[in-house]
This record gives structure tokens, sequence and C-alpha cells, in this order.
């Protein structure tokens, strides 16, 4: 009897693709692990990604709803006109940020390892 | 002398349990050797004793691979110093998470899926299931899920191994192997 049945190829195909998989995703940028809010220039708030919340943001325009879900975070509603950053959807990764340019709202992900680099120094 | 008004418990040994106790002692040997192998990350394993599960569930029925399992996580813990430590739950959920695939993934056609259809599965549900654990109880919020690439290529390795070396037992049972899992 062989050690390896055809079968046993198969599972251990899929095996491969699991990990790859994996793989993918860990190196598809790091999961941010708290969101910087920002209105009218300044830090409106510095808050973690883990705890489930809703935060009213004020701005010239309005007030900009910003949800914290599931480690992920978004622009719910947007008085601005163009809904630029409400369409932009979920963060998570590590320097995603949506801008709400009307309302002087923006948000951003930020990780405890820096990811990148946000400026080039020569 | 007083003869005592209990009659003196007897719990009868079936053949069975011997063959329980056997392989255990088999599993517990090869735990404790993964335990002595130094790793580069707690956790990552080769997972030796799982030969012995996997040969108790080909030839004895999942009943037995259970009772060969959960006994050597208990009396492995009990060695190590590690009973109801963090190491005993994780060894334990992924002892749970493993035979639960293994309840699964053994229905699978003899003639087409070998040992290592086997021991691949149960050593992925393995790490799966102390991630989950780590994750959920142990290191919530520290990124353990992070790692799981790295654990999954270690239990696809350690699976592979395992299962070639199943599958051998299996082709060519030794004279010496074969009398430890025949106990007169």
């Amino acid at each position: 009897m062989r050690l390896l049945r055809p079968g046993d190829y198969a599972v251990l195909l899929l095996g491969a693709l699991l990990t790859a998989l994996l793989f993918a995703r860990a190196l598809d940028g790091a999961g941010g692990d708290s969101l910087l809010i920002r209105a009218g220039g300044r830090v409106f708030l510095r808050t973690t990604l883990t705890a489930d919340q809703t935060i009213r943001v004020p701005g010239p325009l309005g007030v900009s709803l910003v949800e914290i879900r599931g480690g992920r975070a978004r622009v719910a509603q947007d008085p601005g006109p163009l809904q630029i950053c409400v369409h932009q959807g979920w963060l998570s990764r590590v320097g995603q940020v949506a801008l709400c340019l009307p309302n002087q709202v923006s948000i951003e992900v930020k990780g405890t390892g820096s990811k990148g680099y946000d400026s080039l120094a020569y | 002398m007083t003869r005592s008004p209990i009659e003196p418990l007897v719990l009868p040994v079936t053949a069975e349990d011997r063959r329980i106790a056997h392989l255990a002692l088999l599993a517990l040997g090869l735990t404790l050797l993964d335990a002595a192998i130094p790793s580069p990350l707690p956790g990552v394993k080769p997972g030796f004793a799982n030969i012995v599960v996997l040969l108790a569930l080909l030839r004895y029925g999942w009943r037995v691979a259970a009772w060969v399992s959960l006994v050597r996580v208990l009396a492995g813990s009990l060695l190590l110093g590690t009973f109801l430590a963090p190491g005993f739950w994780l060894a334990l959920s992924g002892a749970l998470s493993s035979l639960a695939v293994l309840a699964v993934v053994r229905k699978l056609p003899q003639r087409w899926f070998g040992p290592v259809s086997l021991s691949v599965p149960a050593a992925l549900a393995h790490i799966a299931g102390q991630l989950a654990l780590a994750g959920a109880w142990l290191l919530p919020g520290a990124g353990v899920l992070g790692l799981a690439p790295v654990f999954a290529l270690a239990a696809l390795a350690g699976g592979t191994v395992n299962g070639l070396v199943v599958a051998h037992l299996v082709a060519h049972p030794a004279a010496g192997a074969q009398s430890a899992h025949e106990p007169a």
C-alpha cells in the first residue's frame, strides 16, 4: 500500500492553500487597533477599535457620526454634500483614512506597529 | 474481625481499558518527547503523540482514540506540571477540536484517503482550537491571530510527517510496535 493515496494530495493541497491564504491575509497590511478622529484640524478623539461605539463629531456643517464595530471604523453619517467619506465604508488597516472635508472631520486607523512611512527624508 | 458492611468496590477492567491505558502510555511518552524538543515559538510542536491517537483511531475506532487523547492531555499535564495552567487548557482545547474533526474526516473513503488525510485536518483543527481559546480567553486583543499563518504552516508540516509515519506503521506493522498495540 502506498503511503499517500490520491485523496491525500487533495487534502495536502487544501491545507497548503489555507495556509497560503492565512499568510496572504497577514501580509495584506497590519490591522489597526486604534482610531484617530480629527475635527477642525485638531485631534478630537483617539480611541480603540476594540470597543464598539458610535461617536458624534461636531463640525461646521453639523454632526458627523463615526461608528466603530468589530475592529473596524467608518463614517456612518455626514452632513457634507458629496458623502465621499461615508461611501468609503469600513476602515480596518493601519493608515487608512476617510476625510469629510466639508465638515472638517477625518478618521484615521492607527496601529501599534508603525507600518510604512508618512514622509521621506534624504 | 468485623467484616465491613460495605461490599468492596471492584471496578472490572475490560480489555479495552487495558488497551486504552497502553496506548495512552505510549502517547504520554511521545508527549514528553514533544515537550523536550526546543521550539522557536511556544505552541509550535511536532505533536508526535498524535501518531498514537491516529493509530488508535484506525485500529480501534474513534472512542478509543478520544480516550487515549484525553488521558494523554490530562496525564501529560500532571507530569509536566501544567495541570489547570494555561498550557493545559490550550492542549485540551486543541485535542477536543482535533477529535471533533477526526470524527468527520474518518468517514472519508479509505480507498482514496490515507492517514495523511486524517492527520493534516486534525493538526489544523488542533491549532485552530488553541488559537480560538488563546484569542478569546487567554490573551484577548494581543493579536494572537496574527500568528495563525505560522501555526498553520507548522501544523501542515507536523500533520504531514505524522500522517506519513502512521501510514508507514499501518503498511508495515513492525514486530516491535506490534507488541505494544496488542498487550498480552
